[in-house]
């Protein structure tokens, strides 16, 4: 009598710790060695208090806290109407719309960041406003992001409201405004808690856009971290920064679960299409829904454009010339051509680790049961902030190997933190799609005569190789305008273009700033280039990022 | 040549407390003979078809003409299954679908497209080769499911409620299709479905399921 357990559903055992070995190496060397070892540092060592005690930590708290808070409520207060205008009422050329409003949220922070900037600069089309490194500039720029987040989470709620409930309110004799507020804003509640819940979290942890738009007058529990290092060479402090962020952004991911897992329980099984065409009549609510978020979102890029292309004797492409040059007064310790190719060496280099780590993953996580803790140890980095991620691998990866390679002086470490940042969004948009292929199509192949392998090869990969392009562009592009984790990692004479950008911008000088924002343009264009490639690819039926 | 021989066959999903999906089942099928196994749904029908394609894990023996398959993987057992749904390879055509097992067996593509051509109009969808799976009917998914099947010539066919995703007329129909084929072309069968007169008509054997076991 023969005994088989099999499985053949998973992978057999020494499969599936061959598939979690590269992850788990890659996250424990390049993530939590870092991260724990500069965590520990900031509560252990010498006492914290005078770093605990400063008014100016606490202020940088209080600061992290109320610009979040800030920018929630104008992505909500922009986000709620125009949600109603792109998902509940239907016209031609919505989608292209909703296209637009959702750009801004693939762009790198710091391309978000120069343009407020070259909005907001004295010299800028608002320099008037006076609004340079201030609150209220900082607090639009957050807007800018993440209004598409408000739009896309409770829009496809209200998308899907029944409008029968609304109209048996209002044949109680319900006004349309109390209609509103007593049947469509309760059955929204849930959703925008969550929207408000996520937009805060990724509020909490910009830091490009606080270190560019903030100056030296605003400053958060990151830009504190980055002053500590860069300025006072204060590890000590960061370290214990760096808890004081990592709570933070822990404090934000608790409220968004709870609120989600709250969203779960709440949305019941029914949906509708609760679309309707739009009418004449709703032309003025449209404009006023749709008014804000196209100045907020149209006016920065605009504004960075123009700047790129004035010159000190009208308009041109000096600054784009200047690209190609070196910078005078050796500002930078390159041209800004080798910044843009070292970004792209790094970007490709990590989006390789983190697909490479992420693919093998998403596998197992996919295939076993018993490797979900895996999955959830890999979403770690998102509740990180990237600034911590920088710090961890600056303050333990910086050293020389046996065999002679000096990992600080190579461009090993910021490919590594990169692939940090990138990791937890390639596994968590594959393993819906890994997962999606049906067991039976696998099972018909093996009872067809297909070894696992033709299997795979024949059955299974060409069902994921779409979701798998689209996360290794999405990684890449990530990648590639990763400001936070790279400040702390790039030597000033191999920046990368990020970094370059904010090293020009920091710089007096009209020209400075011109390439920087003549750069900037660039990355915007290389970012956005590939994210649409991404998406088209990606197509309608896809999975979320 | 003595067919498909089960001896104590038993399945057991693992959990706490373990399912028993299949207790101790011993069944004997003859070469050409269409055994249809018939009960009500969750009586481990499904799980002991699983079993003996090899995609579940089972004790016991499962033997072919003798030999003992119970440790030989799936893909090398030669024995064939039509799901319940189908589970066409949505990225092929339909003439793409039936030539897979064909291709895994290594056959030529003149032997292929002949072979194609072949099944497909035994499953009257002779002109459907090129056609997308997704612009299939039910009915015609599962046609083309059984011709896929069928093309590698498997010398043992499973059919896991290959009728139960389609409407009533059109099952009575197809059944009395999947019979002619398979008595056709000699194959000997193991189908289970929850519908006797379904099994009446494809099977030449009815055998009972209950709370996992044969009667």
């Amino acid at each position: 009598m023969s005994t088989a357990i099999r499985a053949p559903l998973e992978p057999p055992r020494a499969a599936r710790w061959a598939l979690l070995a590269l992850p788990l190496a890659f996250l424990a060397i390049a993530f939590l060695w870092p991260t724990a070892a500069l965590l520990w540092r900031g509560f252990t060592g010498t006492t914290g208090e005078d770093v605990l005690g400063a008014a100016r930590t606490w202020r940088a708290v209080g600061t992290t806290l109320s610009l979040a808070a800030g920018g929630t409520a104008l992505s909500l207060a922009l986000g709620l109407p125009a949600a109603w205008a792109l998902f509940r009422v239907r016209w031609r050329g919505q989608a292209f719309v909703r296209a637009l409003v959702g750009a801004p949220f693939a762009l790198p922070t710091i391309v978000v960041a120069t343009a407020f900037s070259a909005l907001l600069r004295p010299a800028g089309i608002l320099g008037f406003l006076n609004a340079d490194q201030s609150v209220g500039a900082i607090v639009a720029a957050l807007a800018f992001f993440n209004v598409s987040v408000v739009t896309r989470v409770v829009g496809g709620m209200w998308s899907g409201l029944d409008p029968s409930t609304l109209a048996a309110a209002r044949t109680l004799g319900a006004s349309p405004r109390r209609a509103f507020l007593h049947v469509t804003l309760p059955a929204l509640r849930a959703s925008i808690a969550a929207a408000a819940a996520i937009v805060f979290l990724f509020c909490a942890s910009s830091f490009a856009i606080v270190l560019v738009l903030g100056g030296t007058r605003v400053s958060t529990v990151e830009t504190e971290i980055w002053l500590q290092v860069n300025q006072f060479l204060d590890l000590r402090a960061a370290s214990i920064l760096a808890v004081l962020q990592v709570g933070i952004v822990g404090l934000a991911l608790g409220a968004s679960g709870w609120v989600r897992a709250r969203r779960d329980r709440t949305l019941g099984g029914r949906t509708a299409d609760g679309t309707r065409p739009a009418r004449r009549r709703d032309l003025p609510g449209l404009v006023a829904a749709l008014g804000p978020v196209a100045i907020l979102l149209g006016l920065p890029m605009a504004g960075l454009i123009e700047r790129s292309l004035r010159t000190r004797d009208g308009w041109g492409l000096e600054h784009y010339a200047a690209l190609l040059a070196m910078p005078e007064r050796a500002v930078l310790a390159v041209p800004m051509w080798r910044a843009a190719l070292t970004s792209l060496e790094t970007a490709a280099a990590a989006a390789a680790i983190a697909m490479a780590a992420g693919v093998s993953l998403a596998y197992a996580v996919a295939r076993w049961r018993r490797a979900r803790w895996a999955g959830s140890l890999a979403m770690l980095p998102l509740g990180v902030s990237s600034v911590i991620v920088g710090l961890g691998v600056l303050l333990t990866l910086r050293r020389t190997l046996p065999g002679g390679l000096d990992l600080g002086s190579s461009l090993v470490l910021i490919p590594a933190a990169q692939a940090v940042v990138a990791f937890p969004l390639v596994v968590r948009s594959l393993v819906p799609a890994i997962r999606g292929v049906p067991p039976g199509l696998r099972q018909s192949a093996a009872t067809l005569g297909a070894s696992p392998w033709a299997t795979w090869r024949l059955v299974e990969w060409p069902l994921v190789r779409r979701p798998v392009a689209v996360a290794l562009g999405f990684a890449f592009a990530v990648s590639l305008g990763e400001f936070g984790a790279t400040s702390f990692l790039a030597r000033p004479d191999r920046p990368t273009l990020p970094t370059a950008i904010f090293r020009l911008l920091s710089r007096p000088g009209i020209d400075n700033v011109g390439t920087a924002f003549a750069a900037t343009v660039l990355l915007a264009a290389i970012t956005g280039t590939i994210m649409v490639a991404a998406e088209r690819l990606r197509g309608r039926t896809g999975t979320e990022i | 040549m003595s067919g498909l021989e089960l001896t104590h066959v038993s399945v057991t999903y693992p959990g706490r407390p373990p399912v028993d999906a299949v207790r101790d089942v011993s069944l004997a099928v003859d070469p050409g003979d269409i055994v249809a196994l018939v009960g009500p749904s969750g009586c481990g029908k499904s799980s002991l078809l699983a079993a003996i394609a090899g995609i579940v894990p089972c004790t016991g023996t499962v033997a072919w003409d003798g030999q003992d398959m119970t440790d030989v993987p799936v893909h090398l057992r030669g024995f064939g299954l039509v799901f319940q749904d189908g589970y066409l390879f949505p990225h092929r055509t339909v003439a793409g679908n039936v030539a897979f097992g064909l291709e895994m067996a290594g056959a030529s593509r003149d032997e292929r497209d002949a072979r194609v051509t072949e099944v497909l109009e035994m499953v009257h969808l002779g002109a459907y080769g090129a056609r997308h799976v997704d612009e299939l009917s039910g009915g015609e998914r599962q046609r083309v499911a059984l011709a896929r099947s069928l093309a590698p010539r498997p010398r043992l066919l499973l059919l896991d409620e290959p009728l139960s995703s389609l409407d009533a007329e059109l099952r009575t129909r197809l059944a009395q299709d999947v019979r002619d084929v398979l008595t056709a072309t000699g194959t000997t069968s193991v189908v289970v479905t929850h519908d006797r007169d379904e099994a009446r008509v494809m099977a030449s054997r009815l055998v009972e399921m209950r709370n996992g076991g044969v009667r």
